[in-house]
Order: structure tokens, then C-alpha cells, then sequence
């Protein structure tokens, strides 16, 4: 039982199963930040690229088409690395945060549009013709129908920044990857990261099964 | 008198597409004005310039009750009195019926939620929905639906009412349930200009009708006049294809 007591050594994963909780509680921290300014970057994002004026909605799509192309590795490194060269030093927790905050904006912002774009135009004249102001058509009329659109992919959004900030552990922060290669070093064993790998699954899992659901529940509600 | 629509030299185009070739049209405060015409004539947009749902050239000018049309603070003011139902219904499906009707007095005129709501309630009832207050758009029949929506314009106690073919997308046996409103709503003194296919209605609560064709108003008289006795060819032989159907 060799590889039982390689990859599942119960006496190491009960040592530092405390260690890998105390990283799962950073990656939760840096995800759920993460999740909640991209969120509000990308709904801002959206609305400036659809409604903006001048060059705005321009420098919006530029915006959002660089940082769907910059791998996040390279975008945190350079956000930890280098720009400590001109002066700028961000914790590591501020640099992961950062660094998947510009790129989940991106994506939620063409998650956003995409919903705002599949109201019927019918709904923007009802609430002109009304009077309703910008500000509130969007708010009572345009977003709480969009919403519904939108919670299948902003949920799979959250799936990857909450995978993604895995990534935060080559900037030193002590995350669920990070504190199970310690464990891996100090206990000389692996099983630390198949502990880490399946917390990973226990934690995402129930989220994948949600937006599996909830693609089902909104794809069969079809609204005129 | 001076009118409380007045429409002077409306051009419309899309690239050199020409909709609308500077029309002129004064409406008068309390009239019943029917547009007819066949499809593509430029109905539609001539009643959605008076809101301005549609842009239109720095020639062309529309004042309604006093205040210009234009891009800019005055139209929310336009916007407010001039109420407006479009042949798909438009109402809001997130919203059940009571808060469609409550939206707009809340958010424009700053209307107290219980005032909305009673004067919700009460203009429901007089288009005969009062029963279906607490549902979602989505469970009404059509003609229930178009109802919502003139209750929702009416909300807004506006000046002038818009209506753009209200009736065109209803099954057969709705058209009356909500042409009864619109004739209801006729005698209430509210300035209605109707884009429309029902030729009974237009002569029977019009005080003028109105024929478009090719972006021009062709001919406008009252309604016995325009369809007993029209002067134009082209109104005879509309009136001729849409009599026959
Ligand atoms: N967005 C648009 N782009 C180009 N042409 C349009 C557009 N909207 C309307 N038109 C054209 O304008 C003309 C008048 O349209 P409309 O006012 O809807 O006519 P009606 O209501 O009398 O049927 C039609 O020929 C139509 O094809
Ligand atoms: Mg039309």
C-alpha cells in the first residue's frame, strides 16, 4: 500500500490540515474581493462602453480586449515585479487582487453587455416614452431583466477568479496552493496537495452544479 | 387658438432614404386625430418624432404644449405629458401589473408609493383589469396586456396620448376589449393622435382623420368626409384595398 501512503497519508493530512484551512481562508479572501470590485468594475466598464460619450466607449472595448488577451500570470508578475520599478509596491494580497480585479472587469464587463444587449428594444422606448430618466431606466427596467441573463455566466466568472487565485501563490501569498507546497516540503509527502486539490473541488464543485441549474431554470424561462 | 401639437416641416431620413418629407401638422388640445395609410408610408415614425423616440433633421421643428422637441433637458419635460402605446405592449415583465403602473409617477413626478398605488389601482379598474393587480405581465392575455399599458401611460396623466397600431398584434376577438377603452378614453378631453388599421374606430371617434403615403400626408378631413367621400386617388385606392379585406 505503498502509493496509499504516498498520495493519502491520513497522519500527514490530519497534521496540516490546519495549514491548508488557513489558506483556504486567504483564497477565499483574495476571491471574494476579487470577485466583488470585478463585479462592480466590469458593470462600469459595460455601461461606459455601451452609453458612454466621446471616445469612451472606444477606449472601454481597448480596455477590454487587453485584458482578455494578457494571461493572468504574466499580468500578476509584472503587477508584483515590476512595478515596484517605478515606484509602485503592492502587498502581494493587494497584487493578486489587483491583478484578477482588471481581468475579471474585463470579462464581466462583456457579460454585462451581453445581457444589457439582449433586453428588447422595446423596453428602452417603453421607459423613454415614460420619461423615465437614464439612470432609472436602467436601475427599475434594463439591469434587474439583464440580471437574469447574466447570473449563469458571472457565476462561471466566479468559478474561474476563485481558481485563478491560485496564481497568487507565486507572489509569495500564503493561499491554499501556497501553504500545501509548504506542507509538501515540510512533511516530505504529496498528500498535502491532493488535500489542497480536493478542498479545491469541495469548494467549487457545488458552484459548478449551481450554474448548471441555474442555466437550465433560465434557459427554459423564456420571456417575451 | 394655438395648437397644442404642432409639427412644422418634420423630415426624416435614413442615409438617403427618405421617411418623412417635411410634414406640417398642427393637433389641437382634446382632438382625435387617426393616421392611416399603407405600411411603410411613414406612420409610425411621424407619431414617434412627437416624443422623439426618433431623431429628425434641425429643419424640422415639433413643439408640443409649449415646449420644443429637441435633444436635451426639456425632452424628459415631453416626455412626461406625451404617453405613448406601442403594438408589442412594452410592459415591463419583472414587474407585476400594479408596479408597471406605479413606475413611472414614482420615478418622474416623485409620486408617493401609496398614492401611486391608488391611483394604480383606480386606472386598472377603469380599464377593467383591477382583478389582475398582483400578476406578471406574462399571465395576461394579450388585450389584457395592451389594456396595462394604456393604464401605465395614463399614470402619468399626460397631455397627449400615442398610439402606434395598440391593436395590431392582438388576436381577433381582443381588439374590441381594448378599442372600447381607447373610446372611453376619447370623451375624457385627452389629445389621442392613433396610428391605425381600424377603420370603424377612425370614423367613429376620430375628429379627423389623417392619410399618409410615401413620407406625405396625402389628405385630412373627418372621418365621414375621408372615407364617404375622399378626393384623392391614392386615398380611394387605399381605402378600396383595406375595405375589401
Ligand atoms: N431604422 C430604420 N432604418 C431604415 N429604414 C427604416 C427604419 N425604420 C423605418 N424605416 C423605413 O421607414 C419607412 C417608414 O416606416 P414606418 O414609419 O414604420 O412606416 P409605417 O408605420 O407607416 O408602416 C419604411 O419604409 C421603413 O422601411
Ligand atoms: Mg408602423
Amino acid at each position: 500500500m505503498n502509493l496509499l501512503n504516498t498520495f493519502f497519508n491520513i497522519p500527514v493530512l490530519i497534521d496540516t490540515f490546519p495549514l491548508l484551512l488557513s489558506g483556504l481562508l486567504v483564497t477565499l479572501e483574495i476571491g471574494v474581493t476579487s470577485i466583488i470590485t470585478g463585479l462592480a468594475g466590469g458593470l462600469f466598464l459595460a455601461l461606459v462602453r455601451l452609453y458612454g460619450p466621446g471616445p469612451i466607449p472606444f477606449l472601454s472595448k481597448i480596455y477590454i480586449d487587453i485584458f482578455r488577451s494578457i494571461p493572468l500570470l504574466v499580468l500578476l508578475i509584472i503587477v508584483y515585479y515590476a512595478l515596484p520599478f517605478v515606484g509602485i509596491r503592492f502587498s502581494p494580497f493587494v497584487s493578486a487582487v489587483v491583478a484578477l480585479t482588471l481581468v475579471s472587469s474585463a470579462y464581466t464587463a462583456e457579460i454585462f453587455r451581453a445581457g444589457i444587449e439582449a433586453i428588447p428594444h422595446g423596453q428602452f422606448e417603453a421607459s423613454q416614452a415614460l420619461g423615465l430618466s437614464s439612470r432609472h431606466m436602467m436601475v427599475d427596467v434594463i439591469l434587474p431583466q439583464a440580471i437574469r441573463i447574466v447570473i449563469p455566466p458571472l457565476t462561471n466568472n466566479c468559478i474561474n477568479v476563485l481558481k485563478d487565485t491560485a496564481l497568487a501563490s507565486v507572489v509569495a501569498m500564503p493561499d491554499l496552493l501556497k501553504q500545501a507546497t509548504q506542507a509538501q516540503a515540510l512533511a516530505a509527502n504529496p498528500t498535502p496537495l491532493i488535500g489542497a486539490a480536493l478542498i479545491y473541488v469541495a469548494l467549487l464543485w457545488p458552484l459548478v452544479a449551481i450554474v448548471a441549474r441555474l442555466e437550465k431554470h433560465f434557459g427554459k424561462d423564456k420571456r417575451p | 387658438m394655438t395648437p397644442l401639437i404642432k409639427i412644422s416641416n418634420l423630415k426624416k431620413a435614413y442615409g438617403i432614404f427618405t421617411v418623412l418629407h417635411g410634414i406640417d401638422l398642427d393637433i389641437a388640445e382634446g382632438e382625435v386625430v387617426c393616421v392611416i395609410g399603407p405600411s411603410g408610408s411613414g406612420k409610425s415614425t411621424l407619431i414617434r418624432c412627437i416624443n422623439r423616440l426618433e431623431s429628425f433633421s434641425d429643419e424640422s421643428s415639433i413643439v408640443v404644449d409649449g415646449v420644443v422637441v429637441g435633444p436635451g433637458e426639456a425632452l424628459a419635460k415631453v416626455r412626461a405629458e406625451v404617453g405613448m402605446v406601442f403594438q408589442s405592449f412594452n410592459l415591463f415583465p419583472h414587474l407585476t401589473v400594479l408596479k408597471n403602473v406605479m413606475l413611472a409617477p414614482m420615478r418622474v413626478r416623485g409620486t408617493k408609493p401609496a398614492e401611486a398605488e391608488r391611483k394604480a389601482r383606480e386606472l386598472l379598474a377603469r380599464v377593467g383589469i383591477a382583478e389582475q393587480a398582483e400578476k406578471y405581465p406574462g399571465k395576461l392575455s394579450g388585450g389584457q396586456q395592451q389594456r396595462v399599458a394604456i393604464a401605465r401611460a395614463l399614470a402619468m396623466e399626460p397631455k397627449v396620448m400615442l398610439f402606434d397600431e395598440p391593436t395590431s398584434s392582438l388576436d381577433p376577438e381582443m381588439v374590441g376589449e381594448v378599442l372600447d377603452v381607447m373610446k372611453s378614453l376619447a370623451g375624457t378631453g385627452v389629445t389621442m393622435v392613433v396610428v391605425t388599421h381600424e377603420m370603424g374606430f377612425a370614423r367613429q371617434v376620430a375628429d379627423r382623420v389623417i392619410f399618409m403615403d410615401g413620407g406625405r400626408i396625402i389628405e385630412q378631413n373627418t372621418p365621414s368626409k375621408i372615407f364617404d367621400n375622399p378626393k384623392e386617388e391614392r386615398t380611394r385606392s387605399f381605402l378600396r384595398s383595406v375595405l375589401d379585406h
